[in-house]
């Protein structure tokens, strides 16, 4: 087997139309339920568990078995908070097989997931490609339609989780700091994103205008998509709106950003099947095709990344994608960038110009009408916001979009081609989709 | 305000060195001619397999925005929010830039843009830490 599939990553400008753009497809998708935290006792609902669901349901989706399968594709590297033992010290106690490691419970290993599909019945037994080194799912997609693309296997199925644990962790504790935290805990910064989020955002409103409170037409439309999204964790778990009021009084974690602006933890599974636009022709779904797929991966020059750095990182980023797909912003159906803080979205809404937002413009694009029904549906999906810190509700959102089947979100504006990504301005990977194999 | 008392390795020794004696010295890469920190082990700017040079600023700044951080995974600093974390900007090159609680300073109350200067603050007996107070 192999590990590794040509022309990955596409990092570099000018590259042009991607290779096999048109000839890729997505097929199918599946997702699992999903929960604030396992709750240590249902063993059909640990994060291995989720995740097997996810596969299974995509398989099905696409109208396959899991004898179709000959390439599988996962991030064994924790996604989401497991269960550190740095930060916990000794290990829990562990149950019977396969619950008798952390694999399965709050991580997933490749050789943990296909030995259960085996044990549920539905055995990958023709796997020709395994790829498990993924970090997340924005690099995933690209690396998966590469991989289909370059060969290396005819269908794919690719599957990404995020989990939550209970209590609080990575925390800096005792008095000395060390390795990196050595340059920000001392400061009462600690390698979290949002301190580097809410710096940037700071200087995006000096530079143009505005305030934290502008951002509060858009978090509470995320959240209006997410109960719109029947499986998101509001959907199902907390099914209200927030208002202004709440918003504009929420508790600050690092001021300007508050807990309203933070996407919240779950445990989740996705998966989603890729294949040749070849033999999608005549399978089950209607073929969403790949048209591009870009990464981004930029060291932080200093302790802080700068408002320039993102503009000019985001930039390239949608240059690139657009070039690969070529395509312009006006033929951007359905956008879905990431927000797992609200503080920087906007950074990706101006770089790629959806709807003709331009550097500076967000805070009066959240004013005017963002719902799915109007004529600027942004962020379709309602995102981490609105569905949890899943990652990938940008993905099955899209992908309903481009299919017809997004129910209360389906957006009334055209919805041919979409694209989405994660995670930060610094480091990323979007993928761009169409009905069509061309644009 | 506690703060973790950093632990100086092999590769960014100098640096610590030069802050227990109040001073600031950065890396310098002689290739591009560009200041650097945090310390680390290749230039960020350029592909140089050089290693690289130290060299003294004279520690003055300004505000380029300021944070107030009301939770922290900082353990040691929980008893102090909420507080400022300023993000200061060095004269000599403004793209190097550094974390500040601007001691003296009052939360909500950081002048943006304001003139600060480096001062050092003493952790335990012979080790310090730099941070950075606003020019009155």
């Amino acid at each position: 087997m192999t590990s590794s599939a040509g022309g990955f990553p596409r990092y570099a400008e000018g590259m042009g139309l991607w290779e096999h753009r048109g000839k890729v497809a997505v097929v199918g998708y599946g997702y699992s339920d999903i929960d604030r935290r396992w709750d240590g006792v249902s063993m059909d609902r640990t994060l291995g568990a989720f995740q097997l669901a996810a596969m299974q349901n995509a398989i099905a989706d696409a109208g396959l078995t899991a004898a179709d399968i000959d390439g599988f594709m996962c991030s064994e590297a924790m996604a989401g908070d497991s269960w550190a033992q740095e930060d916990r010290g000794d290990p829990r106690p562990y149950f019977d097989p396969p619950y008798d490691s952390e694999d399965g419970l709050s991580l997933t290993s490749a050789d943990w997931l296909i030995a259960g599909m085996e044990r549920e019945g539905t055995p990958l037994s023709n796997l020709q490609y395994i790829d498990r080194n993924q970090l997340a799912i924005g690099q995933e997609t690209g690396k998966a339609a590469q991989a289909v693309g370059d060969g290396q296997a005819n269908v794919l199925l690719m599957t990404y989780n995020m989990g939550n644990v209970p209590g609080r962790y990575k925390l800096e504790e005792g008095i000395y700091s060390e390795g990196g935290r050595k340059w920000s805990a001392p400061w009462g910064w600690m390698t979290s994103a949002m301190m580097q989020h809410a710096f940037v955002f700071m200087q995006y409103c000096t530079k143009y205008g505005g305030s934290h409170d502008d951002l509060a037409p858009f978090v509470l439309n995320q959240r209006r998509n997410g109960l719109l999204t029947p499986w998101g964790y509001y959907a199902q778990h907390e099914p209200y709106q927030i208002t202004l009021e709440d918003y504009l009084t929420q508790r600050y974690i690092c001021w300007p950003n508050g807990l309203l602006d933070s996407d919240r933890p779950v445990n989740h599974a996705f998966a989603m099947i890729f294949t040749t636009a070849e033999r999608a022709r005549d399978m089950k779904q209607k073929p969403i095709y790949v048209l591009s797929h870009v990464q981004a991966s930029h060291p932080t020059r200093s302790t802080m990344a700068t408002l320039e750095d993102h503009e000019e990182w985001t930039d390239s980023l949608a240059r690139r994608l657009y070039e690969g797909a070529g395509a312009k912003p006006e033929d951007l159906d359905i956008f879905n960038p990431y927000d797992g803080f609200a503080l920087f979205t906007q950074s990706y809404l101006e770089a790629f110009q959806w709807h003709g937002v331009k550097r500076g413009e967000s805070f009066d694009f959240y004013a005017g009408d963002i719902r799915v029904e109007g004529p600027h549906p942004f962020n379709s999906s309602g995102g981490n916001l609105g569905c949890g810190r899943t990652r990938t509700a940008m993905y099955t959102d899209s992908i309903e979009q481009l299919r017809g089947t997004a129910g209360a979100r389906q957006v009334n504006v055209r919805a041919e081609t979409a694209a989405m990504g994660q995670v930060t301005p610094g480091g990323n990977g979007h993928i761009f989709l169409s009905v069509h194999p061309e644009i | 305000m506690p703060k973790t008392i950093p632990v100086a390795d092999e590769l960014d020794k100098p640096f610590w060195d030069g802050v227990n004696e109040k001073k600031l010295v950065l890396q310098y890469c002689t290739a591009c001619e560009r200041l650097q920190y945090p310390i680390k082990a290749n230039c960020v700017h350029c592909d140089t397999k050089d290693p690289l040079d130290w060299k003294e600023v004279e520690g003055k700044g300004h505000i380029l925005e300021t944070l107030v951080v009301h939770d922290t995974r900082v353990v040691r600093l929980k008893g102090d929010v909420p507080f400022n974390v300023s993000i200061i900007s060095l004269d000599e090159d403004p793209s190097i830039n550094f974390l500040a609680n601007l001691p003296g300073t009052p939360v909500t109350e950081a002048p943006q843009g304001a003139a600060v200067e480096v001062v050092f603050e003493e952790l335990e007996p012979g080790r310090f830490i730099h941070d950075w107070k606003v020019v009155e």
